[in-house]
């Protein structure tokens, strides 16, 4: 079939390994974004999930801004924050903001309803018990909540770093690099090999950030807690 | 301007239509087989995954990927639309299947109900929270997902069509002419959706508070 040999010749070709327009450099590049936006997104939205699981406060209002984040299309979100951060920084603020925005505000919603559903998921006997033996707010949560809902939050974290790979790709519409590049370029070329790399690249990331996560839940859940 | 508002509306039938396509075929395709995964339970696992495995795969490429075959067709529109719809409804709905408790299963058996008539008087009813919560989910993320098809050309990408256009001639108005519609169209749909959810289902009190649709992400 000419879609794999064409495919296997863009690979094979050694000046698709280096440079700036390189493989290796788009794929730094699409790290780069990706594990900023996520940083950004858990700094974010972790904190006001494990404070909405552990009050029990403001739940319809963290199941509200899920369900906004969720209705915003990321490529209109790019566009839109687009004109504005280019104003700010006619450099990044054209290649590189919008698209972190955008990825910022995809990954908030699946790590925030992760956070709150599994600290109040946490059996209610468990905290009552720790409140019984005298334990503070913060070492309940602390000791008790998140290692009982680390799972949950390992997975929301996992589900936001998937979710992020495969649509920075977007970015590459409007001018940011990364792997996208070679889908939108491929596309305009008409670069049969070139938008498969670009496909093939993008899953392998994928599927390299959903095996780390699901390694890190394990390593996790499996060696601090136990549950039933 | 009214030339304008001629091009909104037509953009806005176009986003609609292939919205819509995608949601019933989509619909169609995952009730078949969840009913498959949860009738035949080796089968479940095979499902769930492979339609998990769609995930990696970005839509731009998905789109890209489907040009040397299917050229610049209605088809290499539509086939990466159903099939991300599949990924959020086959789960919600075998899930719903699921949470059909075992009793109620059992009286309706006891009752004399055929299988085909359990399935349509008990089992679907009782599914409907969960796959109203994914027809939600799957409906924004289509309305999302149909913008980015304005990368295969003029033809396709209902609003999407004027964000590409605003910014090859860097001109963010026509932009926001493209992305405020199609944000405001995901709104309104997922409102219209919670509206007939309500409607379907008046013993559920949890559709207000956005449905069972934690399950996408455990």
């Amino acid at each position: 079939m000419d879609l794999i040999s064409e495919t296997a010749a863009y690979l094979a070709n050694p000046a698709h390994w280096q440079g700036a327009n390189g493989i290796p450099a788009r794929l730094l590049e699409h790290v780069e974004l990706s594990a900023a936006s996520l940083l950004i997104a858990i700094g974010l939205a972790l904190p006001i999930g494990l404070w909405i699981g552990h009050t029990g406060r403001y739940t319809g209002v963290a199941v509200n801004v899920a369900n906004l984040g969720r209705a915003l299309p990321s490529f209109a979100v790019i566009t839109i924050v687009l004109p504005v951060t280019a104003a700010l920084d006619p450099i990044a603020g054209f290649y590189v903001y919008p698209t972190l925005v955008a990825m910022v505000i995809l990954a908030v919603p699946p790590i925030l309803v992760n956070a709150y559903a599994g600290i109040a998921a946490v059996d209610r006997d468990l905290v009552e018990v720790a409140r019984g033996m005298g334990m503070r707010d913060r070492q309940i949560l602390f000791g008790v909540e998140i290692p009982s809902a680390i799972g949950f939050i390992v997975t929301g974290m996992r589900s936001a770093a998937v979710q992020i790979i495969a649509t920075a790709t977007l970015g590459a519409i409007v001018g940011f690099g990364g792997l996208g590049r070679f889908l939108v370029d491929g596309i305009a070329q008409r670069d049969t090999g070139k938008i498969w790399t670009g496909v093939l690249m993008v899953a392998l990331l994928a599927v390299t950030a959903e095996l780390l996560f699901a390694g890190a839940r394990r390593a996790i859940t499996g060696s601090h807690v136990r549950h039933p | 301007m009214l030339s304008h508002l001629d091009d909104l509306a037509s953009r806005a039938l176009q986003h609609v239509g292939l919205t819509l396509v995608a949601l019933l075929f989509g619909f169609a395709i995952s009730f078949g087989l969840a009913v498959v995964a949860v009738r035949h339970r080796t089968t479940y696992g095979p499902i769930i995954g492979i339609s998990d495995l769609l995930y990696v795969i970005p839509s731009l490429a998905f789109f890209a990927a489907l040009i040397p075959i299917t050229g610049i067709s209605f088809l290499t529109v539509e086939i990466p639309l159903v099939l991300y719809t599949l990924l959020i409804l086959v789960r919600n709905l075998a899930d719903g299947f699921d949470a059909v408790p075992s009793e109620v299963l059992e009286a309706a058996d006891g009752m004399g109900y055929s299988r085909r008539e359990r399935l349509r008087r008990i089992e679907i009813p009782l599914a409907v929270p969960f796959a109203m919560a994914g027809l939600r989910l799957a409906c924004i993320s289509t309305i999302g997902l149909v913008t980015v098809s304005a990368v295969l050309g003029d033809r396709f990408g209902g609003f999407g069509f004027f964000i590409l256009e605003g910014y090859s001639r860097s001109f963010p108005t026509e932009i926001y002419f493209g992305a405020l519609p199609s944000i405001l169209l995901a709104l309104a749909a997922d409102t219209l959706l919670i509206r007939i959810q309500r409607r379907l289902t008046p013993w559920s009190r949890r559709a207000s508070a956005g449905g069972p649709e934690e399950p996408r992400w455990t």
